[in-house]
């Protein structure tokens, strides 16, 4: 019997495909996150929101809170880490998180380095911009991708880039010649066995979801047609006006993000959006997106 | 002959199943919705989180047309797809309850403890089938009419079968071996008809069971 294996790290997000994760703050949130139909959720202190609106250093979540959460709900539990910060990582592994993001939202806990996730039984999910960031991240170990887009902000304009860049990337990847390949991994900085495996299978090699700015139904259903695996949802829900039937809706519409009638009908009378930040009023310094390397 | 298996995409890994069907020659439609169902010659009900897939069953309209289709239509759930397949799971969420057997969810423990395993399965042959376990459901029990088909060294049941209804609380789909798919169309080309009848007392599970645990 083998635990921690890369295909069992690799399908537990297999399983969580075509579906939404979901921030919760509190195990209350979680149950309203299970009841909509949420595949996993992901526990925090602070949705993103509020981590950009109070500012100061953002770490790992109280492990107490983060039990609380994983008792309240049968679904998986995820959490997140600083990047580089692998003693939080390791605290995340030992209570038995399902899965760890390692996430450009917190303060970054080293600038250079990000952990070495081949040496964890637990999987890990990182953010990426474009398909080099990605493939880096998936060298280090990371079972699952998703955009960064830019968390907080409820502007999906940033998650649509990097899912763009990641799709169009990996399109042009598939059109070359394998002697073109070592070029091509060297000048987006990526693994060539791994640049090699993405152009064979004409898709990143892990699951790859969107998240940074997903906050309506419509968000989440062009981030599918567009190729995403899933989406995360992180301050959209639960600092919107209505939680419950805003989490139920955009569920929905992952599932059938190409049947625009049911789409319209989800969209209906789903109460007040989160307020949200335009992406192009933040100062750079303000980016989360920037974050890791 | 088996020409088209349709493949429960609400929610999980259904485009994997997709793919081994494909390989197979067989013409893979996803179901989102009932009509979806028509003009099938099997469906797989994939993994992915038993809630989520049974909550938007009940919503549109999934949960009855499959329980409709027990009898006529041969099913195989893996992981998810087998506690969504069960009579009873212990925790309050929508099921189809067209299997007759007891199933805990998570039964390994959470993440950390996925593993993977080689089993003897009865009915395939050629040696050992890998087994991926993630987060895998446990049949604790099962009725009658349905048969073990393999279980672990210590005697946990992970694959059983119950006329033209098949579980795994593995994922062969997430293996190169097709061999479990290439059984289920072997189902699914039988003449078996009604399900139970295959199976020796003729009770019948209803489909229709007013059970706790419904959703």
């Amino acid at each position: 019997m083998e635990t921690g294996t890369e295909t069992v790290k690799k399908g537990h997000a297999q399983m969580l495909k075509g579906g939404v994760i979901m921030d919760v703050v509190t195990p209350e949130h979680a149950r309203i996150a299970e009841d909509a139909g949420a595949c996993a959720v992901m526990a925090l202190e602070r949705v993103p929101a509020d981590i950009r609106a109070q500012g100061g250093v953002a770490r790992m979540s109280d492990p107490d809170l983060i039990l609380a959460i994983m008792d309240a709900v049968t679904i998986p539990v995820m959490a997140k880490c600083r990047i580089g910060h692998f003693v939080e990582a390791q605290i995340l592994e030992a209570i038995g998180v399902d899965y760890i993001d390692e996430s450009e939202v917190l303060t970054p806990a080293d600038e250079e380095h990000h952990i070495d996730k081949q040496a964890f039984t637990v999987p890990f999910v990182c953010g990426c911009r474009n398909l080099g960031e990605a493939l880096r991240r998936i060298g280090e170990g990371a079972a699952m991708i998703r955009t960064k887009g830019e968390a907080g902000t409820g502007d999906v304009v940033e998650a649509v880039r990097h899912a763009r860049a990641v799709m169009g990337e990996i399109r042009r990847l598939s059109t070359m010649r394998p002697d073109e390949q070592m070029a091509y991994a060297k000048e987006i900085g990526a693994p060539y066995h791994l640049v090699q495996e993405t152009a064979a299978l004409g898709r990143m090699p892990v699951v790859n979801f969107a998240a940074g700015g997903v906050a309506t139904p419509a968000d989440a259903a062009m981030m599918m047609q567009l190729g995403m695996d899933g989406v995360f949802v992180g301050s959209g829900i639960f600092k919107s006006g209505n939680p419950a039937k805003r989490a139920d809706a955009i569920v929905k519409a992952v599932t059938h993000y190409t049947d625009a009638k049911i789409l319209a009908e989800v969209s209906k009378n789903l109460g007040e959006p989160m307020v949200g930040i335009g992406v192009t009023e933040l100062p750079q310094n303000a980016r989360l997106a920037g974050r890791g390397w | 002959m088996v020409k088209k298996i349709g493949v429960l995409a609400l929610q999980g890994d259904f485009q994997e199943h997709a793919a081994v069907l494909r390989r197979l020659g067989v013409e893979a439609v996803e179901v989102r919705l009932p009509e979806h169902l028509e003009g099938l010659d099997g469906i797989i009900l994939p993994g992915g989180e038993s809630t989520t897939i049974g909550k938007l069953a009940h919503e549109y309209g999934l949960l009855d047309a499959l329980r409709g289709k027990a009898d006529s239509l041969p099913m195989w759930g893996t992981c998810g797809g087998l506690v969504f397949m069960a009579r009873e799971v212990g925790h309050e969420q929508p099921l189809l309850g067209i299997m007759d057997m007891l199933v805990e969810r998570n039964a390994f423990g959470r993440q950390v403890d996925s593993f993977e395993e080689d089993l003897e399965i009865a009915g395939i042959e050629g040696g050992p089938f890998h087994g991926v376990f993630i987060r895998a459901p446990e049949v604790k029990s099962v009725g009658p009419n349905v048969r073990v088909l393999c279980r672990l060294a210590d005697g946990r049941i992970v694959a059983a079968q119950q006329g033209r209804l098949l579980v795994t609380s593995f994922h062969p789909e997430l293996t190169r071996d097709d061999r479990l798919h290439r059984y289920f169309l072997g189902l699914a080309a039988s003449q078996g008809g009604r399900s139970v009848a295959a199976t020796p007392s003729g009770a019948k599970i209803s489909p229709h069971l007013p059970l706790r645990n419904r959703g």
